[in-house]
């Protein structure tokens, strides 16, 4: 094999075929842009969002990422801990189910940004609520998830357990929660996609402080197109960082399973 | 026989059914002397998997006595193994994992509990395989794996629930030799479920045959025949044969899971 071919190995071994759309809308902005057949204060061209994003890089912007990506993660622990405890309550005990069930299911159909109004008066428009806004997101795909997969845990496991003469201790920590495993990273994969969401939302609605989400608003009150483009490719660029590194972490705990 | 392993006096069980109470075994008396191989036969549904589940410990709503060593059975325990007709192998541990979860609450120390799970894995002929996950094996394998877990913690009597039902004929075949070597290696008492008359008859120093409606002893055959057994051996045959003529007819093979491609139909849509 010449070096050549072994020098771009790795490009063979990965699809590429995905980047193709992206790469055309890009051509397809810089030909708009360059040709100037759109406004240029309404679709800034792509030179222009580099300049922005490069002089907001060298102003600080590395803290309002910090920012946002505290408040994330502090609500995505927090809410996928609570939804974890809730979703194993609700999957040994028939009793939970039935008492917190109804409840839980009606709650959860109140659109996320309703609530939105009332944490704000509660909390105010800082940190606390922005946190809890942020859990709440997490919380939800958590509990369901977790509770599904406890639930659906084969019988079958169970008496393989009681053969061997399992504690209860025993029973949960070594069949229940790794059976359930799947469904619960399930959960808590979309908890950390959800979260992220909410992360950009909460600092949209409430204003007070740094993130991402404060320069994009910053950038449209100053009508900046450079500044708001800008925040949306690291928004994207991060989401699409933690999704990949909930994949890996994902398959790298679950090699058990039969690969498609 | 006062020096009977286990005792099974008088057993009676009853399902709760939705008009009357259904009754699946009725009046079973047994005596399996130590190191026995006892094998039960039946048509589908004539209670001989319920009563396994009696003598591990998994159903314990029931009439009568089961004894082992004079102790009355209650719950599941240490010195009763078995072996399921799915293997029922965890599938998120490896193979040597799976057979140490058998020793999960054994006295032993972690390394005489490598050394045994070690040494379990190679009678079953699976050394090489520690590492390997469930999904990886065949299904005669993990069958092995299953044995070898059931083993593992030398209890004094392994119950076997149709543990070749679900397997192809030559797999069950192999399984079946080995079955019978480590039984004379290890001396440990068996009891196997199963509607193979021919299983049963290779294996076993007596076939019990139940019959249905309730589960009921019909007879019990004495195999004397030495081992290993040919199975072409007129002798044989004959006490084939003749278990056979207790059913009126031959046993319904059990039906062989199929499995599917595993591209989903969508794949072929947008094969491009």
């Amino acid at each position: 094999m010449s070096t050549f071919t072994k020098q771009f190995q790795w490009l063979r071994a990965r699809d590429l075929r995905g980047l193709a759309l992206p790469a055309g809308l890009l051509a397809l902005w810089w030909l708009v842009s360059h040709f100037q057949l759109a406004n240029q204060h309404v679709l800034a061209p792509p030179q222009q969002v580099v300049q922005e994003g490069l002089s907001q890089i060298s102003g600080g912007f590395g803290w309002d990422v910090l920012a946002s990506l505290g408040r994330d993660l502090a609500g995505f622990f927090l809410g996928g801990s609570a939804g974890f405890l809730l979703g194993s309550l609700l999957g040994v005990s028939r009793l939970a189910e039935k008492l917190i069930g109804p409840s839980f299911n009606a709650v959860k159909q109140i659109a996320l940004f309703a609530w939105i109004p009332l944490l704000s008066v509660w909390f105010g428009m800082g940190e606390p609520a922005k946190i809890i806004f942020i859990a709440m997101a997490a919380f939800y795909p958590v509990t369901i998830n977790t509770f599904e997969g406890i639930r659906s845990v084969s019988r079958d496991y169970a008496e393989v357990a009681r053969v061997y003469a399992f504690s209860r201790w025993q029973l949960w920590r070594r069949v229940i929660i790794p059976a359930a495993s799947p469904q619960i990273f399930t959960g808590l994969h979309l908890a950390l996609i959800y979260s992220w969401l909410a992360t950009i939302g909460a600092e949209y609605f409430l204003k007070s402080g740094h993130g991402v989400g404060n320069t994009m608003i910053d950038g449209r009150e100053h009508f900046n197109m450079g500044s708001v483009l800008f925040g949306l490719v690291v928004v994207g660029c991060i989401g699409a960082t933690l999704n990949q590194l909930a994949v890996r972490f994902e398959r790298r705990a679950l090699v058990w399973r039969k690969p498609n | 026989m006062t020096d009977s392993k286990l005792r099974v006096r008088a057993v009676a069980k009853t399902y709760p059914g939705q008009d009357a109470p259904l009754q699946v075994l009725q009046d079973i008396h047994l005596d399996i002397r130590p190191g026995e191989f006892l094998s039960i036969v039946g048509s589908s549904g004539c209670g001989k998997s319920t009563l396994l589940r009696l003598i591990v410990g998994l159903e314990n709503d029931y009439q009568g006595e089961i004894l082992l060593d004079g102790q009355r059975i209650t719950g599941t325990g240490l010195e009763r193994g078995i072996v399921f007709q799915e293997h029922r192998l965890f599938p998120w541990l490896t193979v040597a994992q799976n057979v140490g979860l058998a020793l999960e609450n054994a006295t032993l120390s972690e390394a005489d509990k490598q050394r045994t799970i070690a040494e379990h894995l190679d009678l079953v002929g699976l050394r090489g395989f520690e590492s390997a996950y469930p999904y990886q094996l065949s299904g005669g394998m993990s069958q092995r794996v299953a044995i070898a877990r059931g083993l593992v913690n030398r209890p004094e009597v392994l119950l076997l629930d149709e543990p070749f039902g679900a397997l192809d004929a030559l797999t069950r075949a192999t399984l079946q030799d080995e079955l019978r070597r480590i039984w004379q290696a290890e001396g440990i008492t068996m009891i196997l479920v199963t509607h193979d008359v021919e299983e049963a008859v290779y294996l076993s120093d007596r076939v019990v045959v139940l019959e249905p409606r309730p589960g009921r002893i019909k007879r019990i055959v004495e195999v004397d025949l030495p081992q290993p057994r040919q199975r072409t051996d007129a002798a044989f045959v004959a006490i084939k044969d003749d278990v056979l003529s207790d059913f009126g007819q031959l046993p319904r093979p059990s039906l062989l899971p199929t499995s599917w491609p595993a591209r989903s139909a969508a794949d072929y849509l947008f094969a491009l």
